[in-house]
């Protein structure tokens, strides 16, 4: 029970960070879009990548850090990751997104991002294969914090919990402390009126994207570092990535966060009393759920 | 003579399996193309129809639940309904709200139906999927041959039959409703309709015709799997529409021939020309094909290759 609470906080921190760039984007730009989840998988593998690199150029990097699996290379790795996979969404943006919503359909960017969602996911199994990959082959012993119950913790997991709150604390003083950060939520809150404040439209929604993707691929590597990296983990996390944004309601970032945790858990909680092939429809009957009790979720506005 | 039988039973195997994923097409273009839906848990619908139709029309199986050896067409019909079911429960709760959670949702349909399927040994048959469904005249016909041709046949007058009433039902006053609400709601409500009652009535029909499909589908093969129900095929069919052109049924119904062509065709080839270990990826480069066909459709032909035809149902000097 315990033991389930606590890989519930860890996954849902996972989460969070997806849920947020997510919920940015179903905010500015009014779609729902399918191939978030596989920034995460994208975000894993170039990080995967970098860290080969890394270690191959300086065996030394390669020696990990404490009790923990994360190595040198890994933590320079980071935040190229970060960088290149922010990049890539503003490019996915400029080349397909913004151009099909410059054709006025809003339901066909939520159609083309099922196709790119498809193109991403498939190309990176064409590349780097099929096989799951791991970070580390090390085996991390788990630290045993109580043995009635049996309460078993990876030293990742804690790291992984903390850096993951230091990301968002950052995220927040950005959206309360600076002009970007009003920009943003002008931007969310009334599209037209921002632009004729003087907010330049095409900026914020390519920083939308570049701070979405990075967070993203900062869960992809997290999820990858406490559970493993294949070409599938985008399918795998693309609902309840969206379950946890339609907990916090669309548009709400706080929710966002919450609602990751109230996912993570719910799903952990629930393996209680489901057995774990039905593990993938949890995050289904969590939307179902907020649909009839609370349907603009938790932080959410009505439909507009 | 033998390779002839051998071309002509391969193209009568095709054009089945091809127009059941042109009925499943139609339903999808009644929801999107006429409507503006987004139903993202095509798989879904089809697959509620098809493990309903198996578990209604089959055999009683000693490991699970089911085969109630109902008089086909009514087993058919069951299945059917039981798509129409489950859309009437997802639309009941998305419908009133903002178009992603429609979206959302369904795509959350496919993705707990497949694991639904996949777990449920006792009704389902789990991973390994029903069996024990006798196809319909099976007995009467015993040349596999002919059999295939008479389903074909079978399969060939549902088309149309269903193609007929869409095309009846959308130059109805009913069909103008819909297309009156997909371009301005707010309008639409002024004049005294309910748009969330509409939209549900098309979602459900859209869904009962793609259960047919499944229904069709499964009892064709005699034989249904988590495998034939897994989330991709939703991006199979919504290419179809894409291409095809979403708002006219003809062609929804040469969308789904030609990405059927393409899929099959692209299969073969990959398969009997690449190497062995390039093998392994014939579904990855399929799936990253079908994704550029959406992508591509969407940026450069979005009205895809049959436009829709702007009806007027009104006459002339009313204008």
């Amino acid at each position: 029970m315990i033991q389930g609470l606590l890989d519930g906080i860890l996954f849902g921190s996972i989460l969070s960070l997806g849920a947020i760039g997510l919920t940015m984007i179903m905010h500015t730009l009014r779609f729902a879009n399918f191939s978030h989840a596989e920034l995460l998988s994208l975000g894993a593998y170039v990080a995967l990548v970098f860290d080969k690199v890394f270690s191959v150029v300086s065996p030394t990097l390669d020696n990990t850090i404490g009790s923990l699996s994360l190595t040198l290379s890994l933590v320079l790795a980071f935040p190229l990751a970060l960088i290149i996979t922010g990049l890539s969404a503003m490019l996915i943006d400029k080349f397909i997104f913004k151009r099909i919503r410059e054709k006025g359909e809003e339901l066909s960017m939520v159609f083309a991002s099922f196709g790119v969602a498809l193109i991403i996911r498939n190309l990176i199994g064409l590349i780097f294969g099929l096989k799951t990959q791991l970070f580390s082959d090390d085996i991390v012993m788990a630290v045993i914090i109580s043995l009635d119950p049996l309460i078993m913790v990876k030293p990742d997991q804690i790291m992984v919990l903390g850096v993951t709150l230091v990301i968002m604390l950052i995220l927040h003083l950005i959206l309360t402390r600076t002009t970007f950060g009003f920009a943003l939520r002008a931007v969310a809150e009334n599209p037209s009126l921002a632009e004729v404040s003087g907010i330049k439209l095409s900026n914020i929604v390519a920083l939308t994207w570049l701070i979405g993707g990075s967070l993203a691929a900062a869960a992809g590597i997290f999820y990858g570092l406490t559970n493993h990296v294949n070409p599938i983990v985008g399918k795998d996390l693309v609902l309840p990535i969206f379950a946890a944004t339609i907990v916090g309601g669309i548009g709400s970032i706080y929710g966002a966060v919450l609602g990751g945790f109230i996912v993570g858990i719910a799903g952990n909680m629930a393996l209680l009393i489901l057995p774990s092939g039905y593990s993938p429809a949890v995050p289904f009957l969590i939307i179902m759920c907020v649909l009839l009790i609370r349907p603009n979720g938790l932080f959410g506005e009505g439909r507009e | 003579m033998e390779t002839l039988i051998g071309i002509i039973s391969y193209s009568v195997f095709f054009a089945t399996i091809a127009s059941i994923l042109a009925i499943a097409v139609l339903g999808l273009n009644l929801q999107w193309g006429n409507t503006g839906l987004f139903n993202g848990g095509v798989a879904a619908f089809f697959g509620a129809g098809a493990y309903a139709t198996i578990l209604l029309g089959g055999t009683p199986q000693p490991d699970h639940w089911g085969g109630l050896e109902l008089f086909y067409p009514f087993a058919l019909i069951g299945g059917a309904l039981f798509s129409g079911l489950l859309a009437t429960v997802v639309g009941l709760l998305t419908l009133k709200l903002r178009h992603d959670y429609l979206a959302i949702t369904t795509f959350g349909v496919a993705v707990a139906f497949e694991s639904f399927v996949r777990n449920t040994n006792s009704l389902t048959g789990g991973a390994l999927g029903l069996r024990g469904f006798e196809r319909p005249l099976e007995g009467l016909i015993n040349d596999p041959f002919i059999y295939n041709i008479s389903f074909f046949i079978f399969v060939i007058f549902l088309l149309i039959l269903i193609f007929k009433f869409l095309e009846k039902l959308i130059s109805s006053p009913f069909g103008r409703l819909l297309r009156a609400i997909r371009q301005d709601e707010t309008a639409a409500e002024s004049l005294g309709k309910n748009p969330a009652k509409v939209r549900l009535t098309s979602f459900v029909v859209g869904s009962v015709i793609m259960g047919l499909a499944g229904g069709l589908y499964a009892s064709f093969y005699a034989y249904i799997s988590p495998q034939d129900v897994v989330p991709t095929l939703t991006f199979q069919i919504w290419a179809m529409l894409i291409v095809g052109g979403a708002g006219n049924n003809r062609g929804a119904i040469a969308g789904a021939f030609i990405i059927w062509a393409a899929w099959t065709f692209s299969g073969w080839i990959l398969t009997s020309v690449a190497p062995v270990e390039a093998q392994l990826y014939t579904g990855t480069i399929q799936y990253i094909l079908i994704g550029i066909i959406i992508v591509g459709m969407l940026l450069w032909k979005p009205q895809g290759l049959l436009q829709e035809k702007l009806l007027v149902s009104q006459s002339s000097k009313d204008q």
